[in-house]
């Protein structure tokens, strides 16, 4: 063979390659859009951190939760707009007092081939809530008000007594203690997803490694180094595995943001977050990548309110004031500038079924707010001649300081206050806030579950949570009443007018998801509240 | 010398012991806690985490069945943090990562170092040593943390030639930005060291007898002068090496290769209390060795020392 033929050899050689993997393309398309998918389906994103498990029962972080939602699957599901649909159940019925829950299970699989019984959801509650296992998450069952969890939880009924059975292979019936309007929707949460019993009690806490981890979701684990990487591929075993497109799921941990959005401006990832402050530049330069979307977080300042306190706190004008003249639009602007909402009640604005209330903060311009806040200050007998002085402290972190800067010099401008900032690293100040040793605390909550409760119930006054040890019987009255009412909404706007009339947290923002998304990546659940997104329903078309 | 390790060996053991208290002791002095969270735990749930980790137990009873534990069994206990890992897991996952990272940069530090230190010795005052000097000067206030995001802009972004981080089991494109990255301000201390101490052996009177003789310059470099000048380079390389292989927080972080730095670093943050002291054990007994690899090459090297 000449040098000219084999030329022209590899020249056809190529094109045909070339040429059939065209066709092949320009075949596959969208079941329902239509649109081109590209030849690799492989989505790679970046997570900030190791998550500390992958085990259902135990899982406790956000980004763990993405990896489970991809390996298994629970009773509910969630579509695009974060409404829940049917997982393993099919459907669902509930009891005349609301009590007691009854799901048919459709015919799913585990990843080696068994079925998914009924049996496996009651053994991986049971699990979760025992003491051997130690859940760090097995207060989301107490949550869910199922039936003698906290009981088990310590240990004084065997975990037999838990409220779940399972009457047949495929029925599961959930007994609660309070009806709750928002139950199925909390079956989407990872800790009420199950475990395949058999694996699980062959292979004790080495059954979550690659090879060893059976799972009932849309992808399997088949690769894990831990501070590097985890790989998850497509499960043929799953029941809607026909309408699932993305092949394989790769979650890279890297620590630093740059390095990250470096390694997707590279090409190396799909998804990646903002670092702080770059959302305008990154929007001007990728406008088709960058996406800013609700994300179900609030952030506020709590403020002492027991005796360990600033006295001054202790008055309801000292703390109006300081809530009014805090500029939420400059935050979210200038300091933040991430789509981020000023935050003037603790719900976020975006949860399910919660309407914004009238307070009269809402409704001033900030100049306005200003003026009262100047003259409640007075009314409070501080002044230019008698300046207040305060402390606030946040956990270490630069987005944290800009804030507390930010607001330190608002309070001194308007009001002539002297602010003290003082940061402590994470651990420590867990510890001085739970303690009551401060004056003002930074705090931020984000939702358990779609509906405003997930954050007004922390103000109630026997919440562990309630850093500010805020204590209202009109407000407990509120929040007990909201969990029957047909339309809790009226109870929720009267226990939000109650937060900004008593001031026992000043808001400050409502969280924002900032991401680089890859544009050709299609399917992404931007009207999620929570951001729980399902790899299955992701789809990458040809550029 | 034989008397001599083993005396040295016999007072390590002392020393880890003391190491591993003292850190014990000061870890849970800290205040938080590896189960403190923004949502706090309820109580039975708390109780029952603590009753797994045992640290339901007295103070006493903790630090002795942990030392039994190390001690009896090699068992370092689980990780607090990673729920589905024992220590021994992460530590056998993460240490041949920044071994082999450290290893290699090791290598590259001293090589380079050592022949830049020389040469600029030898040619004092020429280009060279400027060169060499500059060179040092400037990688010495390069810290690692401004080196490898550097790395990373020009040969993953602009160049596209390396993989922007990972570890892939330790191919060489995963390796090459990391050992750069780490080896960088190593090298340029060895060739600092190594410059001042052979100026000062090519000014000693043997050497200038070897000259005298008409030995060859490169023999008189490699066979008289090299020996003695490693001398005051070699307490450096010591824990240098320790520091190299048990790894680094930035070159883990920004390179995403899942070494020990990470898990070191972080699991201060955590209060992850057992990942905390397998760690520090495992870096002061490295520390303890090398430090008597040292000094057993010294006494290999130097005819005049004894033990």
């Amino acid at each position: 063979m000449t040098f000219k033929s084999t030329l022209m050899a590899t020249t056809a050689a190529v094109f045909t390659v070339v040429g059939s993997a065209a066709f092949a393309e320009a075949h596959a398309t969208h079941p329902v859009t239509g649109e081109i998918l590209a030849a690799d389906q492989t989505f790679t994103y970046r997570d900030l951190d190791e998550s500390p498990s992958i085990d259902p029962g135990v899982v406790e972080d956000s980004a763990g939760g993405d990896i489970v939602r991809d390996l298994f699957e629970g009773l509910m599901n969630q579509d695009a707009d974060g409404n829940i649909v049917p997982g393993v159940a099919q459907s669902y019925e509930v009891s005349d007092d609301l009590l007691t829950y009854t799901f048919t299970l459709r015919d799913a699989k585990w990843s080696n081939g068994d079925p998914v019984l009924a049996s496996d959801f009651v053994y991986a509650w049971r699990r979760a809530a025992s003491p051997e296992l130690a859940s760090p998450y097995s207060w989301f069952l107490e949550l869910m008000a199922v039936e003698n969890v906290s009981e088990v939880i310590a240990g004084e009924m065997p975990t037999d007594a838990l409220g779940i059975s399972a009457p047949d292979d495929h029925t599961v019936v959930v007994k609660i203690t309070q009806p709750l309007p928002y139950f199925p929707q909390m079956l989407t949460h990872y800790t009420t997803f199950p475990v395949p019993e058999k694996v699980v009690e062959e292979l004790g806490a080495e059954w979550t490694k690659p090879g060893n981890m059976v799972s009932n979701g849309a992808y399997v684990l088949t690769e894990h180094v831990p501070q590097e990487k985890l790989v998850r591929e497509r499960n043929p075993m799953y029941w809607d595995n026909e309408n699932t497109i993305i092949e394989k799921v790769t979650s890279l941990v890297i620590n630093d943001e740059d390095t990250a959005l470096t390694r997707y401006l590279a090409g190396e990832l799909d998804r990646t977050d903002i670092p702080a402050g770059q959302f305008p530049a990154l929007q001007a330069e990728y406008p088709e990548d960058v996406m800013s979307v609700p994300n179900a977080c609030s952030y506020y300042y709590t403020i002492n309110l027991t005796d360990t306190t600033n006295p001054a706190l202790l008055d309801v004008n000292v703390r109006e004031a300081l809530s009014l003249a805090v500029d939420r639009d400059i935050i979210v602007h200038n300091v933040l500038a991430g789509g981020q909402k000023p935050a003037y009640t603790f719900t976020h604005w975006a949860t399910a079924g919660f309407e914004t209330p009238e307070t009269p903060m809402v409704s001033m311009t900030q100049a306005e707010r200003n003026e009262k806040a100047a003259e409640l200050m007075e009314a409070a007998g501080y002044g230019s001649d008698n300046p207040l002085s305060l402390e606030l402290i946040y956990n270490s972190s630069s987005a944290h300081e800009s804030i507390a800067v930010a607001v330190s010099q608002m309070w001194k401008q308007t009001l002539g206050v002297e602010t003290t900032l003082g940061n402590e690293e994470w651990q420590v100040f867990l510890e001085t806030r739970g303690n009551q040793d401060y004056q003002i605390a930074r705090g931020a909550w984000c939702a358990d579950y779609n509906e405003a409760s997930t954050f007004l119930d922390l103000m109630q006054s026997e919440s562990g949570y309630n850093d500010a040890k805020y204590v209202n019987a009109e407000y407990d009255a509120l929040m007990a009443e909201a969990k029957t009412s047909d339309n809790p909404q009226v109870q929720y706007t009267a226990a939000e007018q109650l937060i900004a009339q008593d001031v026992p947290i000043i808001p400050i923002y409502h969280y924002a998801a900032d991401k680089m998304l890859r544009h050709n990546v299609k399917g992404w659940p931007y009207n999620n509240f929570q951001q729980n997104w399902y790899a299955r329903d992701l789809y990458i078309v040809a550029d | 010398m034989f008397s001599f390790v083993v005396r040295r060996l016999m007072v390590a053991v002392p020393t880890l012991l003391i190491l591993v208290v003292l850190s014990f002791v000061l870890m849970y002095a800290a205040p938080g806690g590896p189960f403190n969270s923004e949502r706090p735990l309820p109580p039975e749930v708390l109780a029952n985490i603590q009753a797994k980790y045992g640290l339901d137990q007295p103070f006493w009873k903790r630090i002795t069945d942990y030392i039994w534990g190390v001690v009896a069994h090699f068992d370092f206990g689980p990780s607090f943090k990673f729920k589905d890992r024992s220590v021994n897991d992460i530590i056998a996952q993460g240490f041949p990562v920044t071994l082999t990272y450290g290893f290699w940069s090791f290598v590259l530090a001293t090589v380079v170092g050592v022949t830049l230190g020389t040469a600029a010795a030898i040619k004092q005052n020429s280009w060279l040593d400027y060169l060499a000097v500059g060179f040092s000067v400037g990688a010495q206030v390069l810290p690692n943390f401004v080196m490898a995001p550097i790395l990373l802009l020009v040969f993953t972004l602009w160049l596209g030639w390396l993989p922007g981080g990972g570890w892939n089991g330790g191919e060489w494109p995963y390796l090459i930005m990391p050992v750069i990255a780490l080896s960088t301000s190593y090298m340029a201390s060895i060739a600092r060291i190594m410059r001042s101490s052979m100026l000062e052996v090519l000014n000693t009177n043997f050497i200038r007898t070897a000259q005298a003789k008409g030995i060859p310059m490169r023999r008189v470099i490699l066979r008289h002068a090299m020996k003695p000048a490693i001398l005051p380079l070699l307490s450096y390389l010591g824990p240098a090496f320790v520091g190299m292989i048990t790894g680094s927080v930035v070159i883990d972080a920004f390179f995403s290769t899942g070494g020990i730095g990470t898990f070191f670093v972080n699991s201060a943050f955590s209060r992850d209390y057992s990942v905390m002291m397998g760690i520090t054990i495992l870096v002061g007994a490295l520390t303890i060795l090398f430090n008597l690899v040292v000094d057993i090459l010294y006494a290999w090297i130097d005819p005049k020392i004894r033990y």
